[in-house]
């Protein structure tokens, strides 16, 4: 008798369980899943609008041919390798060096460091145009300084404009890093690292033995993150070199949107190309794990 | 150290410094390289509103990152509850495959979602602005992780004391996670605020334009009034740098708990 009644508690609870999570669950395939697999069958179709018809994979071989395209996609690895490393070592760096307990004014400089995550995206690509416009403070800065002669347009070459987006990256997201592994650090035991350095550690040695393998997790989930979000790069290519010059320095997502809603709509070819996206970063993911494991 | 710290500092707070100067600064002035504030906020502040509607943006981004923010922490803290206090096989699988979700980038969804909000008449919407993101695997990965600690014996005690499951959520679970709720709300708020790709595919309209899209818009034209785009800058960065200063300890706190 208690027993039956037991069992109908535990149904019970297990459907409340599910009324909880079916408003979050059904969104999150309503508004993810779904929309994810129309693209996949928009990626097989071709025209403008309600005449959309079937074209094999025509979009997919177009890609390759397609040389802003290509172009874009070897941009948005640029960015990838050489950003996300710097940016990751460097806030790596940052967190262990404040994680010191006899530091000076260490909330200062975490709130310092952190302070640029406070700044919208487009507002910060704007300041950063700004600052490396023609007739803007560091041109003024470097020909004052005699380094340069006249002021050097960094927009509208190639390799400069490029490291200007990568400049204004790190300088976004280094302190929100930085912030996940300081949260990190705090779960390690300081007296391990009072212990190391009785047994005669350098802080290098300790960094290398104790903290990387330690916020092995934390990395992890913060490369996966930075991959993510560089791969879906949009923001920042818009407003700070508009893609410029000719080009050159446009993002995958930038593409996408330019191909769906800036020039003559074509929604089949500009679904195929942002399903690239999608097996990339899967891919990139899939693999990051994978090494992140084998270290262990 | 200190001196590596101090440049790293130096180099994270110039520019936004550099943006107050400028924002108080004629243009001209800007250009010559002036650091220190001046005297010209108001002729930039009278400019700015004469370009652009500005407090319209202002007003429809404040609306679309609030509403998004209560629905949300609402729809994602109950779903991350759910599926760890209720958990069994079914809803454990369940989880894994939200938790795919977070893989999609939203350039893959992002035409077929405007496909769909414009047949449903959502363009130009409140609602068009938040539905795609009211729910996402973050959130409810971040919830879930903080279930985990509420403590069980006292749900057990509520529930022989005769309270609802619903109520057990609301006057318990709640004020019990307060520090995961404000880590969670500075994350989507600030998301919301500085959300830029999907509103300019859906915000086709001036009227429904955010604050986002209207300082991207002061950039467009041969010549560019320094003084007045960063005040524009400005303004849109003062609701999220409030958020920051205001929650930064409890969005440590919060990160933590996800992280363990």
């Amino acid at each position: 008798m208690s027993k039956q009644k037991k069992m109908t508690l535990s149904k019970k609870q297990n459907l409340t369980g599910w009324v909880f999570l079916l408003p979050g669950a059904l969104l999150i395939f309503i508004m993810s899943f779904v929309p994810m697999f129309r693209a996949l069958l928009l990626s097989f179709k071709s025209g403008v609008g309600a005449k959309m018809a079937w074209s094999g994979i025509s979009n997919y071989v177009r890609m390759f041919q397609d040389t802003v395209f290509v172009q874009s996609v070897k941009n948005t690895f640029f960015y990838l390798i050489i950003q996300v490393p710097v940016m990751l070592i460097l806030a790596l760096i940052l967190a262990s060096i404040l994680n010191n307990k006899d530091l000076k004014f260490k909330g200062l400089f975490r709130t310092m460091i952190f302070l640029p995550c406070a700044t919208s995206l487009v507002a910060y690509a704007i300041i950063f145009r700004s600052l490396f416009a023609n007739n803007g403070l560091i041109n003024l800065l470097l020909v004052n300084l005699g380094i340069l002669d006249q002021p050097y347009a960094f927009l509208t070459h190639t390799t400069s404009a490029r490291i200007v987006i990568i400049i204004a990256l790190l300088w976004r997201w280094t302190g929100y890093n930085m912030v996940f592994y300081l949260s990190g650090l705090q779960n390690i035991e300081y007296s391990v690292y009072e212990a190391a350095k009785i047994d005669g550690a350098s802080a290098v040695q300790s960094f290398f033995k104790i903290t990387v393998p330690l916020l092995k997790p934390t990395i992890l989930l913060t490369a996966i993150m930075s991959t993510n979000g560089t791969l879906q790069l949009f923001d920042e290519s818009v407003n700070l070199t508009n893609g410029g010059p000719a080009n050159t320095s446009i993002t995958m997502s930038h593409y996408i949107y330019d191909m769906s809603f800036k020039y003559v709509p074509n929604f089949g070819y500009a679904a195929a190309m942002s399903f690239l996206i999608l097996v990339l970063v899967a891919v990139l993911a899939f693999l990051q794990m994978k090494v992140g494991d084998k270290r262990d | 150290m200190y001196l590596f710290l101090i440049i790293v500092s130096f180099i994270s707070v110039f520019p936004l410094y550099w943006m107050v100067s400028a924002a108080t600064n004629k243009s001209a002035e800007v250009i010559s390289g002036r650091l220190i504030p001046g005297t010209y906020f108001l002729e930039n502040w009278k400019n700015l509103m004469a370009a652009q509607n500005v407090g319209r943006a202002f007003g429809n981004s404040f609306k679309y990152a609030i509403i998004l923010t209560i629905v949300s922490l609402l729809v994602s803290s109950l779903a991350g509850y759910g599926f760890e206090i209720f958990h069994d096989k079914g809803k454990d699988i369940l989880m894994s495959i939200i938790l795919l979700a977070m893989m999609v980038p939203f350039v893959a969804t992002m035409i077929p979602l405007f496909q769909m909000f414009s047949k449903a008449g959502w363009l130009n919407t409140t609602i068009g602005f938040i539905l795609p993101t009211i729910s996402t695997p973050f959130l409810i990965m971040m919830f879930r992780q903080s279930a985990r600690s509420f403590p069980h014996d006292i749900m057990e005690a509520a529930r022989i004391d005769g309270l609802s499951e619903i109520r057990i959520f609301f006057q318990m679970f709640i004020p019990t996670m307060r520090s995961t709720y404000a880590a969670a709300m500075t994350i989507t708020f600030m998301n919301a605020w500085n959300s830029y790709l999907w509103p300019k595919v859906i915000m086709t309209d001036s009227l429904s334009q955010t604050m986002p899209m209207v300082v991207a818009n002061l950039t467009e034209g041969y010549v560019t009034d320094y003084g007045m785009l960063m005040l524009a800058v400005l303004i849109c960065t003062l609701p999220t740098a409030v958020v920051f200063f205001c929650l930064q300890n409890a969005f440590a706190e919060g990160i933590t708990g996800a992280v363990k």
